[in-house]
């Protein structure tokens, strides 16, 4: 999903459930059953009038719609990593089984990409726009040079960090393999770590970053902004925070606001399992309920991972990034 | 004895199908009755509310009717079973299929019942006797849902087939008890009929009755009273029909309510009689809810807002949701409108169809008509963009012809917002 700032990530789950339900109420109903009830009749071809008790099938308004209510009242969606307010974004949500996974996707701590706005010469209370000036300050000493230097400080102690929490044994000669592909990780619970840090655009006072990060909150990113105004020596305060990357998800797949239904979740589903083989394709049977097929309704099992797409081989890659 | 007549026709008088009855109570004193319980049983026929709810549609002629609705232990069941067997040699030359109370009291002798011995379950019954006991599975005495008794009520059978929603109206007790109770032919028809008089189509009817079930309440004169007096303050048939139909509360509102309300319409927005008249046939939720909302929003057009009384008029003759729209997201609307797309009042005015439509739409085709370069609001200038273009046409259309690009172009800015 495609979060839009201004938007709680909780509206969007509840509004994503909503809609899911409604697409699933609206289809068609299975016949309705009928119940065996004994009445009274007369027998056939006799004289006299006897009575017997002979079995009808009446069919029965017991689970009629309009009486018991709308077949689906509510449905298991999880939210992957969460986006606060006011940045916007990939959103991953998992739904039904897909839930399970969604740990998963936790525990691989893979790196989400960021793209951070920054503008020079402003302190706020709390790191936006909106909040309460603090201070300002002048910029005109800032370089792109100084900028990139202080970058790539940040990104030099991260790494460190990185290995740190790893727990690997640097001497050894995987982890020194491992340290020159850029797939260490760390194990546990880490603070925010940079993977890595570039400037893509220097326009004063504007300037534009892009982050990877694992374990970090939109708000870490705001501090860094502004803490990397402090070590210009002057002082920035954050204006956007938008994800672009969220593991393997991506931009490109992710479902706007106007995609936010049944079949474009389906679509979505359907094609984030992989074509089937790995480890993968056993994982995500994708049973998606078809909406022609009505009889399978009730067997519809949203078995795919989350509802935002990511490229083939999810848990190949899961698999190999896990230490 | 005296006592037990009593408890039973206050029971038979009482409306609450939830009232446990005690069966063993009952049964207790059935097969050792005395003459008064026969007064109580004669006396039957002339409660007429009696006879809808023992002609629940439950096909059986349970010797008791008593025990339709409360069965409790297994003992009770058996003496009921043998009382019934008793019974069953009375009864049999009739073998009608329903059976109501008053049919056996004439055979009934009590004192027969008090000579014969309780028969026990293990002793023979022959044949026919065997096919009379008809031992369906029992109807629960009390339940959450009206899904236990859809089958076997006549009333709710029909009013599932004219599409009105159970499963809502099983959530307030009081009425599905009502519902349970009557009878479709003498309490629903009527009003049903009162109802297509008015104008409702037949497909309308479930869902008017979903929403107002308490309408089975009613009386029919008053019903009929207030849609004269909506006809005395010259509302035309069809606008009624429409009125009702959009805000089924209105008939249960009485005449000195709906007086009120449309004073307070003409005395607060000060328009003349017709326009009230059309403003409240296009919006009737505005008779039947609550006024705190509205005087709200008057007082935030005219303070915080900024607008003119007149101008006030021209946007609620307009658009009457304005009136109960939410106060929070009016204000935010506005601001945004207001001072970030900096758009006057007056061409608010023109078209107040932006306080109706979402905030995000707003911003989000905005934000793409500015990064274009086409966000042009002055009608003075040329490429103008006028605001009702800008809310209320879909977003294909929006993009084609206004922002002069493509949807997926569209979809990429508004994923970089």
């Amino acid at each position: 999903m495609y979060k839009p700032p201004g938007l709680k990530w909780l509206h969007l789950r509840d509004t994503v459930e909503m809609r899911l339900l409604k697409g699933l109420n609206a289809w068609k109903p299975p016949a309705p059953k009928q119940r065996i009830c004994f009445l009274l009749c007369p027998v056939e071809g006799s004289e006299k009038k006897e009575l017997t008790l002979t079995a009808t099938s009446v069919p029965t308004l017991t689970d009629h719609p309009l009486v018991c209510g709308p077949a689906f009242t509510s449905l298991k969606i999880g939210v992957g990593h969460q986006l606060d307010v006011q940045s916007s974004g990939v959103f991953v949500l998992g739904v039904g089984h897909g839930c399970k996974l969604l740990t998963d996707l936790y525990d691989a701590h893979l790196t989400k990409d960021y793209t951070v706005r920054g503008l020079l010469g402003k302190a706020m209370d709390n790191f936006q726009e909106d909040g309460r000036l603090v201070e300002k300050t002048t910029y005109d000493h800032v370089t792109r040079e100084k900028l990139e230097q202080i970058l790539s400080v940040i990104q030099g102690s991260h790494q460190k960090a990185l290995v740190m929490y790893s727990n690997l044994d640097l001497q050894s000669q995987e982890a020194y393999e491992m340290a020159v592909r850029g797939v260490i990780r760390p194990m546990d619970k880490s603070p925010m770590l940079f993977s890595g840090i570039r400037c893509l655009h220097f326009s004063p006072p504007e300037f534009l970053l892009e982050v990877q990060c694992m374990q970090e909150t939109q708000q870490q990113l705001r501090k860094l902004v502004h803490e990397i105004g402090l070590e210009l020596k002057t002082t920035a305060v954050c204006l956007q925070v938008w994800r672009t990357r969220d593991g393997l998800f991506m931009l490109d797949d992710a479902l706007l606001r106007t995609q936010w239904d049944l079949h474009s979740i389906q679509a979505a589903i359907q094609a984030a399992a992989p074509p089937g083989g790995s480890r993968a394709g056993e994982k995500h049977e994708a049973t998606v309920g078809h909406p022609a097929a009505p009889q399978s309704w009730l067997a519809f099992r949203l078995q795919g991972l989350g509802v935002c797409l990511g490229a083939g081989e999810l848990c190949g890659a899961l698999k190999g990034q896990l230490q | 004895m005296a006592l037990s007549a009593q408890q039973i026709s206050k029971w038979f008088n009482s409306v609450k199908l939830r009232s446990f009855i005690n069966a063993a109570q009952l049964t207790k004193q059935f097969p050792r009755p005395g003459r008064t319980l026969l007064n109580g049983f004669s006396a039957q026929p002339q409660l007429s509310s009696d006879n809808c709810f023992l002609q629940w549609g439950y096909k059986t002629y349970r010797s008791s009717s008593l025990r339709n609705s409360s069965q409790s232990t297994n003992s009770s069941r058996q003496e009921s079973n043998s009382a019934q067997s008793t019974l069953l040699p009375v009864v049999n030359e009739q073998s009608e299929i329903t059976q109501e109370l008053p049919s056996f009291d004439s055979e009934l002798s009590l004192e027969d019942l008090d000579d014969l011995p309780p028969l026990s379950p293990l002793q023979q019954v022959s044949e026919e006797e065997a096919i009379q006991i008809i031992a369906d599975p029992l109807l629960p005495p009390a339940s959450f849902t009206l899904r236990d008794y859809v089958d076997h009520s006549e009333t709710l059978q029909k009013l599932v087939l004219l599409g009105v929603d159970l499963s809502k109206i099983e959530k307030h007790p009081d009425t599905a008890n009502l519902l349970l109770r009557l009878d479709f032919e003498k309490d629903i028809k009527p009003i049903l009929l009162f109802l297509k008089d008015l104008g409702l189509e037949d497909n309308q009817l479930g869902g008017f009755l979903t929403k107002n079930y308490a309408i089975f309440s009613e009386d029919l004169e008053n019903l009929e009273t207030r849609v004269a007096y909506l006809q005395s303050k010259n509302f035309s048939k069809a606008d009624i029909a429409q009125m009702v139909r959009k805000a089924p509360f209105l008939l249960s509102f009485s005449v000195e309510r709906l007086d009120n309300r449309l004073g307070f319409f003409q005395k607060e927005l000060e328009l003349s009689v017709k326009k009230t008249r059309d403003l409240v046939v296009r919006l009737p939720r505005l008779l039947t809810g609550s006024l705190e909302p509205v005087k709200e929003n008057m007082k935030v057009y005219r303070l915080e807002l900024g607008f003119k009384h007149n101008e006030i008029q021209h946007m609620i003759t307009r658009i009457p949701k304005m009136l109960t729209a939410n106060k929070r997201k009016l204000t935010k609307t506005f601001d945004y409108v207001h001072n970030v797309m900096n758009i006057p009042h007056h061409l608010i005015v023109k078209f107040p169809q932006v306080f109706n439509t979402r905030l995000f739409k707003v911003k989000d085709r905005h934000l793409f008509l500015a990064y274009l370069g086409r966000a042009q609001y002055d009608p003075a200038k040329p490429n103008y963009i006028s605001l009702d273009k800008l809310v209320s046409i879909p977003d294909e259309v929006f993009c084609e012809e206004i922002a002069k690009a493509s949807i997926q172009d569209f979809e990429k800015f508004l994923k970089t917002l």
